[in-house]
Formats: C-alpha cells, structure tokens, sequence
C-alpha cells in the first residue's frame, strides 16, 4: 500500500494531475506524458524507490499499469 | 589534486591513453571504477595506484558492449558510491579498410564498440549524475573523426558519430547540470599505432606541426582538465590533441 501511494505520486508530482486521473493512464495519452515528460517519469520512479531500469524496460513502460508489472522484476511490489 | 573526493569510471583503462588518464585521475585524488575486458588485467595497476596515491581504484573487468555487465557495473557504483562525477568514454576499436573492403561485420563491430556502447554506457551514467544535478563526460573520440582518413571511412564515421553525440548530449543534459565533451587525439604513441610500422609513422609526423608523435599523457591532462572543475562552463566542445596536425 505504501508503494502504492509513493507510485502514485510519481505520477501525480510529475505530470501535475488528480490521483484519481493516473490509474487509467497510458503514454501519450496526456500532454504532459509527451518524451520529455516520459523520462522525468522514469527518473522519478527511480528516485522513489531507489532502482535503476534496464532501457528496455524504459521503452516498455507505456502506462500506469504496465509500470506495475515492470517494477516486480526490481523487487519493488506495487499493490 | 583537483579530483579529490570525485568519482570517476573509465573504460578500456588496460594501455595507451585509457591507461594514462587513469594515472592522470588517480594522481589528482579521483576513486576511479577503472574498465578492461580482460579480467585480472588491472588489478596489480590498481593495488599501485591506490597505494601510491592513497585512494582507491576499482577494476570493473567486462567487455563494453556486454549492456547486462555495464547495468551491473553502474548499479556496484551507485551502491558503493551513490555519485559519479566523471565518466571517460576512452575505449575503441580501429579496423581499417579501402571502400570496396568494408564488410558488414566490420561495420557492426565498430559502430558496437565505439558509437552504440557509448551512448549505453551514458544512460547509465546519466541516472546517477541526474540525482546530483553535475557531472562530466568526456568521449575519447579522434582527429579522424573530426577530418577524416582515408581506408578509414568507418573508423573516422565512428568517431564523427561520438562527436555528433557529444554535442547533442551537451544540449540535452545542460538542464541536469551535466557537461558532455569530447577529445579528439591526432597521432599519439600509443600500441594502436603501431600496426603502421616506423615508415608510415615518420611520414604522418610530416603532418605534425609540433613535429612529433603526441604522448598519451598529454591526453590524459586534457582529460583532467575537462573533468575537474577548471572547466566548470566547458560543454558540448570538441578539444583537439593533435600538435596541430595538418591533414
């Protein structure tokens, strides 16, 4: 739950949005997830929760719920 | 000692220029993560220089373009360290050939090694520089690339590639407090030059206005400047060693 709330965050701090916006959010799908704000994305995810992605994983991490999936493979359990 | 309490990561630090500015940064204070393929190749060099200097340089032994071992080897610094500020992209492969001669993995290997590693090896050294909002890169990149050399079309592509990277990394990562430059040696005496023989090394001396083969520490002084503060508002450059060589 904590991770939840600090993942969230990641989205919200980021893009300046409602926490109820972020659960449905894909890349593109906003202004703000443009490339730029794709990359500040990663790197506040990375900030958050200490971990360093592979580029591949970067380039996949095309929504909020894929974001989920991908972060399992650094321990980090987002539920 | 301008690099003291500064964390750098060179690569291809086994001989010639890698192995001079490894010397150069460990005389100036730097805890260096010091890269060579071949494992154990470093490590009497390394046990030198820490002793000699008292600081501390770390062998990262992996081949360039192995991503997995280049992931590993940031995540050990960003453990250990949790800041690098001095990333020398030195290491490089030359393969030669005439146009007509250029095959396909000729290509591959060293745009691999010289262009496609660098640009690996800077996303990763990106991420810990971006948490400390500074940082220097400096690409080792050639004269070659800056005015080209014939039977070395690819070679000299290659490096125009790290200068055409260097320069568009100088805009993109200005906003992170991140300097990105290159360094562009002309005929250094090194052993990548000496497949040439003694006759074709005299006649390219021709060229050199200082009329000598430049020294690898020469480089190397040029690679500390642009990684110490002395160059706090240098970026997105291209610094030419060359003797002032006339090609």
């Amino acid at each position: 739950m904590i991770n939840l709330r600090k993942y969230v965050k990641a989205f919200t701090d980021t893009f300046g949005i409602a926490e109820d916006q972020v659960k449905a959010l894909e890349y593109q799908s906003i202004v703000q997830w443009d490339s730029v704000g794709h990359m500040r994305l990663i790197a506040a995810v990375e900030d958050t929760f200490g971990i360093m992605m592979e580029t591949d994983d970067i380039i996949d991490f095309s929504s909020f719920e894929k974001g989920k999936e991908i972060l399992k493979k650094y321990n980090v359990a987002v539920e | 000692m301008v690099l003291k309490g500064k964390v750098a990561f060179i690569t291809g630090c086994n001989r010639g220029i890698g192995k001079a500015i490894l010397e150069k940064f460990a005389e100036n204070g730097a805890t260096v993560y010091a890269n060579a393929r071949s494992v154990g190749c470093l490590d009497s060099i390394s046990q030198e220089l820490s002793e000699k200097y008292m600081t501390s340089i770390i062998p990262a032994y992996f081949d360039v373009t192995d991503k997995v071992a280049i992931r590993g080897c940031f995540v050990k610094i960003l453990d250990e360290q949790n800041r690098l500020d001095i990333l020398v992209n030195n290491a490089g492969i030359m393969k030669d050939a005439l146009l007509g001669m250029i095959d396909y993995e000729l290509m591959h290997d060293v745009f691999n090694t010289n262009v496609f590693s660098v640009i690996n090896i800077i996303q990763y050294a990106y991420k810990i520089m971006r948490r400390q909002k500074s940082g220097s890169i400096i690409n080792i990149a050639s004269i070659a690339g800056v005015e080209g050399s014939p039977g070395q079309a690819v070679y000299s592509a290659s490096k125009g590639a790290v200068i055409s990277l260097t320069k568009s990394l100088s805009k993109e990562l200005g906003v992170h407090g991140i300097r990105v430059n290159a360094i562009a040696p002309g005929i250094i005496d090194t052993d990548l030059i000496k497949p040439l023989g003694p006759a074709k090394i005299e006649d390219n001396i021709k060229n050199v206005v200082l009329g000598r083969l430049g020294k690898p520490d020469e480089v190397a002084d040029a690679a500390l400047f642009l990684a110490s503060d002395l160059s706090s508002y240098i970026s997105g450059q291209v610094l030419v060693v060359d003797g002032k060589t006339i090609i």
